[in-house]
């Protein structure tokens, strides 16, 4: 057998799996004294083009607490057409399609190689796809021409037979009905005030959902329900065109010293309703493009006067921010319904100021939204970010998911605490839910309406086996995720990972549990579970957890990293920065807890530094890549010959080199990242230098003394710890040992 | 001696009232009446000649009347088979009045005469009998008779009217009551009549009984007035009455003349004062009274009676002079014919007929006089009628004594109108003099503006106040203005004047606020000036300083118009606009609805086809330039739409607001546009909306958030404004402001009937107070099918000073002109916004009370969102303090408006009117119609709060005392049976009764609910001349239409007896046109009209008239459009055949006659205010 690591890299690239601890401990004692719990990186869409859907729909175990799906490591016995579960051992009958079945003849689902294996469900009708664009006018004219620009360029991405629909936003909302002749006619709604579904449908006149469903049974699909405020692209492409066209910023006067109205919190609500009225459980997007942040009506984050700024991290812990709460309650509101429903909450908040992103970050987290904050609709981050949502692959599909829900099965030992990762819980009690609450727990099922390749979620085990009842040698637990979605081609599809893992007794068989454990993986569980805790708990008391639990160098990183460290982040940042955390796979994550340092210089070719002031040397070029931004700094000598041009004089090619192998790196970076980084292109003693100086690791500061004055590196003006100091300190705490 | 004043005497007799107050009154007044005749001097001039003096005076009047009665046995045939069914009343009225004439007239001399009269009613039966038959007998006799009883059924209420028709009964039982008492005479009955009553009580009778019967003294009338008393409240009347019948010196009286008749008058009141008088009077009355006159009658009437039915003859005898009257009164006719037995008539009517009759004419020429005049007049153009053969009895009767109370002799305000015409309508009217009485509004005149506000803006109800409460109160006259601030001029005169007075303002009193007016005088060689209201001392700011000249005048005072006329405009400052800051121009906002009824009755496509035209013509102040009024445009049904019209825009924009619960505007900037800016988008908007609701499905509409939406977007706008609504149906959708059907008719008559014309829900007073806040004026458009509730959808245009137009059961081939019309108007007319009016009066009088569209927050300020040039508001004032005659009695109304183009300004009317000490000078110098006009408004408003029974009752007591206060005071004694009525006043009865009943005060059945709101509203903003039309409709026959000249022919009363078979008539009344084709009109004058010479191919459809080529036809539409281009709203034109089933419609403008509603003719009417007067006299 390949090295752990082998196995690790094989099981990650085949089902997208990475489990802290790759052997289990086979009682809930040992479990409990590993610390850090078996738990799973798992990334539902992994990217599998060698993976061809199958046709037919998974067989299901016949026990109705069970309904595991049959995979390669059920018992079978072809004789018999039988084949026995291996979460809850029924047999099982094959059905009559399976009649032909043989040692030789096998289905897909029985072979190994396909422990991960995507059916398509041939029942049900063609889902449309929707898209409703949620627009805030209140914004400067160049930043609408921009985002008009970018919406209009957006429609040629779209599927032709997907609905749109688009409601704007002021101080006013206004759900625009599309594909109307001459006169163009919107429903517009004081910004004041919320509206149940029920309320909204009466007011839009929409027909009861119901009314569609009853012709639902006979096939409808190369008609897919539309209503006058969601239609085909194909049919009101040209109208919808000029409609954005002709968006005028909100025309309501905006006073000095104020800030202009701003109905965010109704629009949602109505986009939601709308969605709701219309298309429940069927996938669709909303995308919200906000300007600045709500100031009037349900889910207003502040008020109107410019002289009352918007919450700080320090109101919020004074419990000075008034309308946190209570917003913060309207867009939870919201994000339950829309997942309820199946539907997704994009949001794109480009505004130099903050725009409650933190109130409604629930919106994007329930729902498997995006979340993308730029400084205005007329950077390159967001217009390419924007365009990247509608990646399609080589089939020409959507990369994005709609409508999931994930499944876990296990075996009877391990139960399920919960999940972290941007889903809502099912509440699907069973056999196989663990009392112990870890995340989104106490569920074995999971909402997930918005899914990407990349969107990676963790779950949280727990070991129930008693310490005096020990599995057999060789035992294996068994997982089974079973992820169904709506595929970008209305398709319902199911795919099916079913992983398994040696049991070992702690006792015994210490060392080969420690060499089956994914320091990577658990590095990033457990910052996940520290993140998920710090969103929900006190700020303080989770880095006083995270201390009591293992410290690894990284630790380090992560403690001063903006997930968990609030100083000098907008509570909008923070739940940026934490929300791209909470679903990004695991080298992503890693890159953003822990930024990556490469360093060019004529030297040698580039290579990693340490993430660490000492590497910040005059003579070097250095590319920081924190996931959220891509920083190129020159170093002190470098900055000045190019200051001096000589990369302009043909006789210093190679500096001119030098000086592009860095943007090159950088360009190749951006050009796979979602969302898009920030690039940042500075220089010693530039201004943006800042980006880097405060992910280094200050081993040489102002006030200390080894490093002062010394010729290497660059000292940082902080008062954080060191790395150096750090571990000293940790080195005293674990002698200690009584902490 | 002779004073100005005049006084009209009338003679009725009592019976003819109600037996309810009859009696009582009769009894008692004998004696005050007396006294106090006496102690009148001016009164005893005139009227203490009455009597026999009198006489001379009177004749003018006591002939007109007299004419009729003189002519009696000629005319009265015609009358009573013209009048038919209606004349009855007439009859009845006649008949009394005749009689009570005989009572004055009572030397023989008239008797043949008279006797007619009085005889008439009993004589009726036999000798006329045939004659009336003729015509008659079928309408009249059946109609007559089985209407009353109805009318007495449905409508207990109206005990006068009711009473009436009843009669037949009641007189059989008074007959036979009679027939025994009449021997004794009416003393004996009296007293017995009490009791016989309560047996009398055959309910149905009674009311006859009682009107008739309560004169009746005898015991046979009390039978049956009792019951009638009894079905009213106050049965306990009779009793005093008769008492004081007995007491009447009747029996003395009697004998002397009819006995019966004379003596029944007698014990009334007058008995000592008038003896002479009285008699006749009391014959009047008395004649009810019945004793008397039965006894005499009996012979005459006897007959009569027995012809006419088994009832009757036995009645007949006792009757005599009484019961026939009664029930020739019903029968009419009949009973006049009886009348011939004339000695007694001639005895009764003879000598008080002829004095008043002789007296009169030389004193009235005006009043009464005028009465024979337009009678010859009218026999003109009557000439072919049987029926006015009244008319030549009149001239008849001029010289010889009248006899009774014929229509033509009781005051026409024809001839009144056309008096003041003649008398005033050729010079210029000056307002320089203090206390002048104006023309009256049918009067064309000019005014010159010199010092006070012209009629056309002020008119008062008593251009002589009374200078101390006291005084107000016992006369009753309502002390009140009519003003009308915005008021059109013609073209002829000068339109008020705008004054500057700098940045610090108009001038004004320190003290009381009063605007600088020509009633402040400047002292101290012009340094300060007093004020005229206040009389506070104020110092004039430099800048207006003047020096004065040798009578204390400032020498520029001629330069100054605030110095120097009634009417100004001031330019205001900051100081006097909203939130201190300068307004936005205002803007019109056109709410659309666009439901399914809406769009099926075509209301849409045609609003908005007008409106592509209508908005070049935006109310602006300088012709030259454009409007400053900006548009806005939602339409609604049960949702609302908005639509953005912003120029740039290539398409306008839909938005619709569907939460109606909370309403809001849902745009700003595109919203509201300048029509020349937009046109193209506006166009093109007005050009789709009725495709794109072509096809609704929706029939349920929103009212309430569709005010409030124009409201925000009003306050949105930060401006005032208008609101035009274009509205359907009842508001039913779920939204605030939600109605529901209320409508029930079996309320209507019951004490929870005020009910109906209180809004349904609180929700429209709240809104309209916001609206007033903002300036938000609302125009309601009505097209419904059914009720709409106008009571609660009205509430707020009539508090936002807004109108209401209402089409019933619109169509738009026949009202789209009228609908045209109006909403053309009221978008052009001149308009002010957010106006606050206040009026000053000097110290001892008070602005009390107001009337009209308006809201008020507090007691003084009146709050207009909008002020058009259509809209009055009548304020009513009252003492609080003494008044000198020195000074006179000022007011200073003045109005704080935002122009339409934007501009804030103040518009003052000043009027000072004179003070009297004297209740004479009060009485002489009154304005009828103001006080019609006050009273209608104030009826109007009572039936918000009170029984409308109760607030028609108020009514015709104010009047009885305001009658009875100058009878008491101011006119010489004369007999009690006489009326006596000031000059000034003397349509007071016969425009109170229209008042009384309109279809407000008493519906028909056919009335709606929505109607009577409609019209309640309606009237509130009336100025004089359009509540004077509104309640006498004009009424011109056409057969006389001289084409060469632009004068109209003389109008006829309003009357169907005055409708000639053979004519053509033309009738308006502010709202409608009618013009009434006789079945045997020539068919020249149908081919000139209609282009067909035959009666019954006249479209009876038709909305207006071919346009034929010949002079008439040219003139006739001419004159309907003059017609129209006076009245505020279009009048659409009915054409309304003879004996047509729309005749009925058209009757029901023929105000002097009974209506279907139970509605009292203007001679029962006329006797039942006398009832009243001498009830009140006693």
């Amino acid at each position: 057998m390949a090295t752990f690591q082998e196995f690790i890299q094989q099981n990650e690239d085949r089902d997208g799996v990475r489990f802290s601890w790759n052997v289990w401990p086979s009682s809930r004692l040992e479990a409990t004294r590993m610390v850090v719990p078996v738990a799973s990186l798992f990334t539902p869409l992994k990217e599998r083009p060698d993976l061809p859907p199958i046709q037919y729909e998974p067989v299901l175990c016949s026990r109705a607490t069970c309904r595991a799906v049959l995979n390669p490591l059920c018992q079978v016995d072809y004789r018999a057409k039988l084949w026995a579960c291996n979460f809850c051992y029924q047999r099982n009958q094959f059905p009559p399609t399976y009649a032909g079945i043989s040692e030789v003849n096998q289905p897909a689902e029985l072979l190994p190689q396909f422990s991960t294996i995507e059916y398509v469900v041939q029942r049900g009708p063609q889902m449309p796809l929707n898209f409703l664009y949620v627009v805030d006018t209140c914004m400067e004219d160049d930043d609408l021409q921009a985002l008009k620009e970018s919406l209009q360029m957006s429609l040629s991405l779209l599927p032709p037979t997907a609905l749109v629909g688009l409601i704007t936003f002021g101080r006013m909302v206004q759900v625009h009905e599309l594909g109307c002749e001459g006169i163009s006619k919107s429903y517009v709604f004081r910004g004041t005030k919320d509206l149940s579904a029920k309320q909204l449908q009466e007011m839009l006149g929409l027909t009861k959902p119901a009314a569609a469903q009853a012709g639902r049974g006979p096939q409808q699909p190369q008609v897919p329900p539309s209503n006058r405020f969601l239609q085909p692209v194909q049919k009101i492409d040209m109208n919808l065109t000029d409609l954005l066209g002709e968006l005028q910023r909100d025309p309501w006067p905006v006073t000095q010293g104020k800030r202009p109205l701003r109905s965010l919190g109704v629009a949602l609500s109505i986009a939601v309703g709308l969605l709701e009225c219309t298309f429940p459980n069927t996938g669709a997007r909303i995308m919200a493009f906000i300007g600045g942040p709500a100031t009037q009506g349900p889910g207003m984050v502040v008020g109107d006067e410019l002289k009352t700024p918007i919450r700080s991290w320090h109101d919020i812990e004074k419990d000075n921010a008034k309308f946190m709460k209570k917003a913060t309650k309207h867009y939870e509101a919201l994000a339950n319904r829309a997942a309820a429903n199946g539907h997704i909450i994009d949001i794109y908040a480009c505004a130099l100021d903050q725009t409650g992103l933190l109130e409604m970050k629930c919106c994007t987290n329930h729902t498997g939204g995006y979340m993308v904050m730029a400084d205005s609709f007329n950077t390159s981050l967001f217009k390419q970010t924007f365009q990247r949502v509608f990646t399609k692959d080589e089939q020409g599909s959507f990369k994005m998911a709609f409508a999931g829900t994930l499944e876990i099965k296990t075996s009877r030992e391990i139960k399920i605490s919960g999940a972290i990762g941007p889903c809502v819980s099912l509440n699907a009690k069973g056999p196989c839910v663990s009392e112990n609450e870890i995340g989104t727990g106490g569920t074995s099922q999971w909402k997930i309406c918005g899914l990407d390749p990349n969107t990676t979620l963790a779950f949280y085990f727990e070991v129930v086996n008693q310490h005096n009842a020990p599995i057999p040698q060789g035992g294996r637990g068994a997982i089974q995720y079973v992820t169904q979605y709506q595929h970008s081609s209305g398709q319902r599809r199911i795919r099916v990972t079913t992983v398994a893992r040696n049991w070992a007794d702690a006792q015994t068989q210490i060392q080969s549990i420690a060499a089956s454990f994914d320091q990577e993986a658990a590095a990033i569980l457990m910052a996940r579970l520290a993140i998920y805790r710090a969103e929900t708990e006190e700020g303080p008391d989770v880095l006083r957890w995270l201390d009591r639990q293992l410290i690894r160098l990284f630790m380090f990183h992560l403690r001063r990293s903006p997930f968990l460290q609030v100083f000098n982040n907008s509570p909008d940042e923070s739940t940026y920065y934490r929300h791209q955390f909470m679903r990004q796979d695991l080298t992503q994550s890693l890159i953003m807890v822990q930024p990556i340092l490469y360093a060019y210089s004529f030297n040698g070719p580039p290579e990693p530094v340490l993430l660490d002031s000492s590497s910040i040397l005059p003579d070097r070029i250095l590319l920081m890549d924190t996931f959220f931004q891509i920083v190129i700094y020159h170093g002190e000598t470098v900055s000045q010959w190019r200051k001096a041009g000589y990369q302009d004089m043909p006789e210093y090619e190679n500096f001119r080199h030098l000086l592009q192998a860095p943007v090159d790196d950088a360009q190749e970076l951006l050009h796979t990242r979602f969302p898009m980084p920030r690039y940042i292109d500075t220089e010693h003693g530039g201004s943006q230098a800042r980006f880097l100086l405060s992910k280094v690791n200050p081993s040489q500061t102002h006030n200390n003394m080894y490093a002062w004055g010394q010729e290497s590196g660059a000292p940082i003006l902080t008062d954080d710890v060191s790395l150096q100091v750090f571990m000293d300190h940790l080195k005293k705490l674990a002698v200690s040992s009584a902490a | 001696m002779c004073v100005v004043g005049i006084i009209n005497y009338l003679f009725i007799y009592c019976w003819s009232c109600k037996g309810t107050r009859g009696p009582p009154t009769s009894g008692a007044p004998p004696v005050s009446g007396a006294q106090n005749y006496s102690q009148f001097g001016q009164g005893e001039n005139q009227n203490g000649p009455p009597p026999m003096g009198a006489p001379p005076q009177r004749p003018p009047v006591s002939q007109p009347y007299t004419p009729g009665a003189v002519n009696l046995p000629g005319p009265q045939h015609p009358y009573g088979q013209r009048f038919g069914a209606p004349p009855v009343s007439m009859q009845h009225m006649t008949n009394q009045m005749a009689s009570m004439q005989v009572g004055s007239t009572a030397p023989s001399p008239a008797g043949p005469g008279y006797a007619p009269p009085s005889v008439s009613q009993a004589a009726v039966s036999a000798p006329y009998t045939p004659a009336a038959p003729p015509t008659f007998p079928p309408a009249s006799t059946a109609s007559s008779q089985p209407l009353p009883t109805e009318a007495l059924a449905q409508a207990p209420p109206h005990s006068y009217y009711g009473a009436l028709p009843p009669v037949q009964q009641p007189f059989q039982n008074a007959v036979p009551t009679f027939s025994s008492a009449g021997p004794t005479q009416p003393q004996a009955p009296p007293p017995v009549s009490p009791q016989s009553f309560p047996q009398a009580p055959p309910i149905s009778q009674p009311p006859f009984s009682t009107a008739q019967v309560h004169p009746g003294p005898t015991q046979s009338y009390r039978g049956p007035l009792p019951s009638t008393q009894s079905s009213f409240p106050r049965p306990p009347h009779p009793t005093s009455q008769p008492s004081a019948f007995p007491a009447g010196p009747p029996p003395t009286s009697i004998p002397s003349q009819l006995p019966g008749v004379m003596q029944p008058q007698p014990p009334v009141s007058q008995p000592s004062p008038y003896h002479s008088g009285p008699p006749t009077t009391s014959t009047g009355f008395p004649p009810q009274v019945g004793a008397p006159p039965r006894p005499s009658f009996p012979g005459m009437q006897g007959p009569p009676m027995a012809s006419q039915g088994p009832p009757m003859a036995s009645q007949g005898p006792p009757m005599a002079s009484q019961g026939p009257p009664m029930a020739q009164a019903n029968h009419i006719l009949p009973t006049q014919p009886g009348m011939p037995p004339g000695p007694i008539n001639a005895s009764l009517s003879g000598p008080p007929p002829q004095p008043g009759m002789q007296g009169y004419p030389p004193q009235q020429n005006g009043a009464f006089g005028q009465v024979r005049g337009p009678q010859p007049g009218y026999t003109g153009p009557y000439p072919g009628q049987p029926n006015y053969g009244a008319p030549p009895a009149a001239p008849a009767s001029a010289p010889a004594a009248p006899k009774r109370l014929d229509p033509d002799s009781i005051p026409s305000p024809i001839q009144v109108i056309e008096d003041d015409k003649a008398n005033k309508g050729s010079e210029p009217f000056t307002t320089g003099v203090r206390g002048q009485a104006p023309p009256l509004v049918t009067t064309k005149f000019q005014v010159k503006d010199q010092g006070n506000a012209s009629p056309r803006y002020i008119r008062c109800t008593a251009y002589n106040m009374p200078c101390n409460s006291d005084m107000a109160k016992q006369s009753q006259v309502p002390l009140a203005a009519v003003i009308k601030p915005l008021a059109p001029l013609p073209p002829d005169e000068t339109p008020p004047y705008l004054v500057d007075h700098g940045e610090s303002g108009p001038i004004r009193c320190n003290r009381c606020k009063a605007y600088m007016c020509p009633y402040m005088q400047f002292i101290e060689g012009g340094r300060r000036f007093q004020c005229g209201f206040c009389n506070c001392v104020t110092e004039v700011p430099p800048n207006y300083f003047q020096h004065l000249d040798h009578t204390g005048k400032r020498v520029d005072c001629y330069d100054r118009p605030e110095l120097s006329m009634g009417s100004y405009d001031f330019m205001t400052t900051v100081d006097y606009c909203k939130n201190n800051k300068f307004p936005q121009p205002p803007a019109f906002i056109f709410l659309i609805d666009v439901s399914y009824n809406a769009v099926k009755n075509g209301t849409v496509g045609i609003v908005c086809q007008e409106l592509k035209t209508l908005l070049d013509y935006l109310p602006r102040e300088n012709p030259d330039v454009e409007s400053n009024i900006r548009v806005g445009f939602v339409t609604y049904n049960k949702v609302l739409h908005f639509y953005n019209v912003k120029a740039s825009l290539a398409q306008p924009q839909m938005m619709v607001v569907s939460d109606v619960a909370d309403m809001f505007v849902p745009l700003l900037d595109g919203f509201l546009v300048s029509v020349s800016e937009s046109r193209v988008v506006i166009e093109s908007l007005l050009d789709q909306i009725p495709e794109m609701f072509a096809d609704t499905r929706e029939t349920e509409t929103v009212f309430g958030p569709v005010i409030q939406a124009g409201l925000e977007a009003l306050k949105a706008a930060d401006c005032a404004g208008k609101l035009f609504v274009f509205h359907s149906s009842l508001p039913i959708a779920e939204a605030p402001g939600k109605l529901k059907n209320r409508e029930d008719k079996k309320l209507v008559g019951t004490d929870k009937e005020k009910t109906l014309f209180q809004p349904q829900v609180s929700f429209y007073n709240t809104l309209a107070k916001e609206c007033v806040a903002q300036g938000c004026c609302v125009d309601l458009f009505l097209f419904p099918n059914q009720y709409v509730d106008v009571a609660t959808l009205g509430v707020v245009p009539t508090s936002t000073g807004g109108s209401i137009y209402k089409y019933t059961y619109f169509q738009a081939p026949s009202d789209q002109e009228r609908f045209l019309n109006d909403l053309r108007r009221d978008v052009q007319k001149q308009v002010g916004f957010d106006a606050v009016m206040r009026v000053r009066t000097s110290t001892g009088i008070r602005a009390t009370d107001f009337f009209g569209a308006f809201y008020m927050s507090n007691t003084t300020d009146v709050e207009l969102a909008g002020l058009d040039c259509d809209k009055t508001v009548t304020v009513e004032f009252r003492h609080d303090d003494k008044l000198s005659e020195e000074t006179g009695a000022l007011m200073q109304c003045a109005v704080l408006y935002t122009s339409c183009s934007g501009q804030r300004r103040l518009r003052i009317h000043n009027m000072a009117v004179n003070c009297c000490s004297q209740l004479a000078d009060l009485y002489r110098n009154c304005e009828t119609d103001t006080i019609i006009n006050f009273f209608a408004k104030y009826a109007y408003r009572s039936v918000l709060s009170s029984p409308t029974k109760n607030v028609r009752d108020s009514l015709v007591n104010q009047c009885a005392q305001i009658l009875a206060c100058y009878r008491k005071n101011c006119a010489s004694p004369s007999s009690a049976g006489q009326l006596i009525l000031p000059e000034c006043m003397k349509l007071l009865p016969v425009y109170l009764n229209c008042v009384l009943k309109s279809d407000v005060l008493q519906p028909g059945a056919d009335v709606s609910l929505d109607d009577r709101a409609y019209l309640r509203q309606l009237v509130s903003t009336m100025d004089v001349a359009e509540s004077h039309v509104f309640f006498y409709p004009h009424l011109l026959p056409l057969q006389k239409l001289d084409v060469e000249s632009m004068a109209l022919p003389m109008a006829v009363r309003d009357s169907e007896e005055r409708l000639s078979r053979g004519g053509v008539y033309l009738l308006e009344n502010g709202l409608n046109i009618f013009l009434w084709v006789g079945v045997s009109a020539q068919q020249e004058l149908l081919q000139n009209i209609f282009g067909t010479p035959a009666f019954s191919q006249i479209d009876p459809n038709m909305t207006s008239l071919p346009a034929l080529d010949n002079p008439f036809s040219k003139r006739l539409r001419e004159i309907i459009e003059s017609v129209r281009a006076q009245r505020s709203r279009y009048m659409k034109l009915m054409v309304v055949k003879q004996e047509d089933k729309l005749e009925l419609i058209f009757k029901h403008f023929l105000v002097e006659d009974k209506s279907n509603s139970g509605g009292a003719s203007y001679v029962d009417f006329l006797c039942h205010m006398h009832k009243e007067i001498r009830q009140l006299l006693s």
